[in-house]
């Protein structure tokens, strides 16, 4: 409960942050540059790789029935809702949460936080709020940078393996697409980019116990925030199919 | 002490005995997981005076200077620091106050992804108030001090741990704080790098006039600051003159199983009958 209890204070206050002087524009910054930049290769490779292989599975179930030309169908709402940010969330809290946390272990363990407060700054501030809103910001980008590439590889399997014409494919992509869809699509990687730095900054600043305890808070920022995503993104889910009643 | 004189050593005020104290702590007392590492201790640092606090591993010394920073809260008792209870402050509050306190860690604490220029500037850039310009000045100042101008562009980890604590030190005293606080800063280190670190804290007490609480567990090194002054002329360190050696505003507290046993000057120290006290001292 206890544990429960300091996450939320850290998430609240890491948000509250933003309205409240000083603000850390150049950490912010540099934060969406380490955790954007430093992320894309990864994400293009998932969302690309992804797109493909859902289009050669799902092709073979299809070409049963005679609807191969559904494939572009398939991979956008299947990319643009679900897959794109899951695995884009997943992806970048693996690869971020980590760093958060180890990094903020870190400086934790060898009283650099300690010393940040005592020189008279807030570390919620200077170091949690920017990877927060970086987080953020640049998880929703990345999420379109996926959706894209997984549309990009779906096209490509579905015209050089399975000889559809690259206009249908296209065509019915963008054509099956709703607002509820893109909407439900991009509301969610700004859920997961808040658990991602959150967890990770939590993890982060309540290491305790030397490198073994900095090990341990970065394995559980990963095992932690994957599993907050996979739960908020039930929900989420459920939520956004009941706000526009479909499905 | 070599070195040149400049700006920053000019004395920015003088020990005063009738001032009121700087710190104050009233049946303070602290436990980690149901330990008692504090229980119920007082004692007072007038402004100027520099007092020692020895103890043996474990014994809480750290914690005082925790404490007194507000960075741990007591479970008991009260703390005034410049006239304000830092028990009854919430975190906004004290990141104000701590802007009048320095702070040397036990191992230095820098920020390793920053370079030693950033490191000292850090609370300077933090204020906003200061152009680049004043920030360059103050910071070179400051590590003129410590005698360390060279490292300006290195990171902590080019640094050998008796140049990481002098950069410590100049961090600490780049905002010319009313109050130094000091952790074992000679902890882990050779002899001489050690008298090196003393001779500075020696400088920065006889020149500022700064109050200081200085834990260590090296009784050398505070009877070393009791009996020696920092000569601004010479720029050097010197043995005070045998009859002068009561002169230095230095106190000496020992702690024991939570409790203070020893409070006083250096004579009250060198004739103190305890047994224990004998032992450490010996």
């Amino acid at each position: 409960m206890q544990a429960v209890q300091d996450y939320s204070l850290l998430a609240a206050r890491s948000l509250s942050n933003v309205f409240r002087a000083p603000r850390y524009f150049a950490d912010m910054t540099q934060q969406a540059d380490l955790i954007g930049f430093g992320s894309l290769p990864i994400v293009v490779l998932t969302g690309f790789f992804t797109g493909a292989v859902l289009a050669l599975n799902s092709a073979n179930t299809l070409e049963r029935f005679g609807s191969l030309s559904l494939i572009g169908q398939l991979v956008s709402v299947g990319m643009v809702t679900e897959l794109g940010p899951v695995l884009t969330g997943l992806m970048v809290a693996g690869r971020n949460a980590s760093g958060m946390a180890s990094e903020l272990g870190s400086m934790v363990v060898t009283e650099q936080i300690d010393a940040m407060r005592a020189l008279g700054t807030d570390p919620t501030k200077k170091l949690v709020t920017p990877r927060v809103i970086s987080t953020i910001f640049m998880l929703f980008f990345l999420t379109i940078i996926s959706d894209l590439l997984g549309l990009i590889g779906g096209g490509i399997v579905a015209r050089f393996i399975f000889g559809m014409d690259s206009h249908q494919y296209w065509s019915s992509a963008w054509q099956t697409l709703m607002f509820r869809d893109v909407f439900t699509g991009l509301v969610k990687p700004l859920f997961f980019g808040f658990i991602i730095a959150t967890v990770g900054c939590y993890y982060g600043m309540s290491a305790r116990g030397g490198t073994q305890g900095v090990g341990r808070a970065t394995t559980q920022a990963v095992v932690a925030s994957s599993v907050l995503i996979l739960l908020v993104d039930f929900f989420a889910t459920k939520l956004l199919m009941a706000i526009f009643g479909y499905r | 002490m070599a070195g040149t004189p400049n700006a920053i050593e000019t004395p920015l005020s003088s020990a005063d005995g009738s001032s009121p104290a700087v710190i104050v702590f009233e049946n303070v007392g602290i436990s980690f997981e149901e330990k008692a590492v504090l229980d119920g201790i007082s004692f007072q640092l007038a402004r100027g005076e520099t007092k020692a606090i020895f103890g043996v591993a474990g014994s809480g010394k750290s914690t005082v200077l925790k404490l007194a920073l507000g960075l741990l809260k007591p479970d008991a008792g009260d703390i005034h620091v410049l006239g304000e209870d830092v028990t009854q402050m919430d975190e906004e509050s004290l990141f104000e106050l701590r802007r009048k306190v320095g702070m040397v860690f036990q191992e230095s604490a820098l920020f390793d992804s920053l370079t030693v220029r950033e490191n000292v500037a850090f609370r300077l850039m933090e204020e906003h108030d200061l152009s680049d310009e004043e920030i360059e000045r103050r910071v070179r100042e400051s590590l003129s001090f410590v005698e360390l101008e060279q490292t300006v562009d290195k990171f902590p980890s080019e640094l050998s741990g008796g140049m990481r604590r002098r950069v410590a030190i100049a961090r600490a005293i780049v905002t010319q704080p009313e109050i130094l606080l000091y952790d074992s800063p000679t902890g882990g280190l050779d002899p001489v790098t050690s008298t090196t670190i003393i001779e500075l804290i020696v400088k920065q007490r006889d020149v500022y006039k700064t109050s200081s609480l200085l834990v260590t567990h090296r009784l050398q090194d505070a009877f070393a600051m009791a009996t020696h002054q920092f000569d601004q002329k010479a720029n050097q360190v010197k043995p005070l003159p045998a009859g002068a050696r009561g002169d230095i505003p230095m106190g000496f507290l020992i702690l024991r199983d939570g409790k203070i046993i020893f409070d006083g000057d250096v004579h009250e120290l060198a004739q103190s009958k305890e047994e224990y006290i004998r032992e450490f001292i010996s």
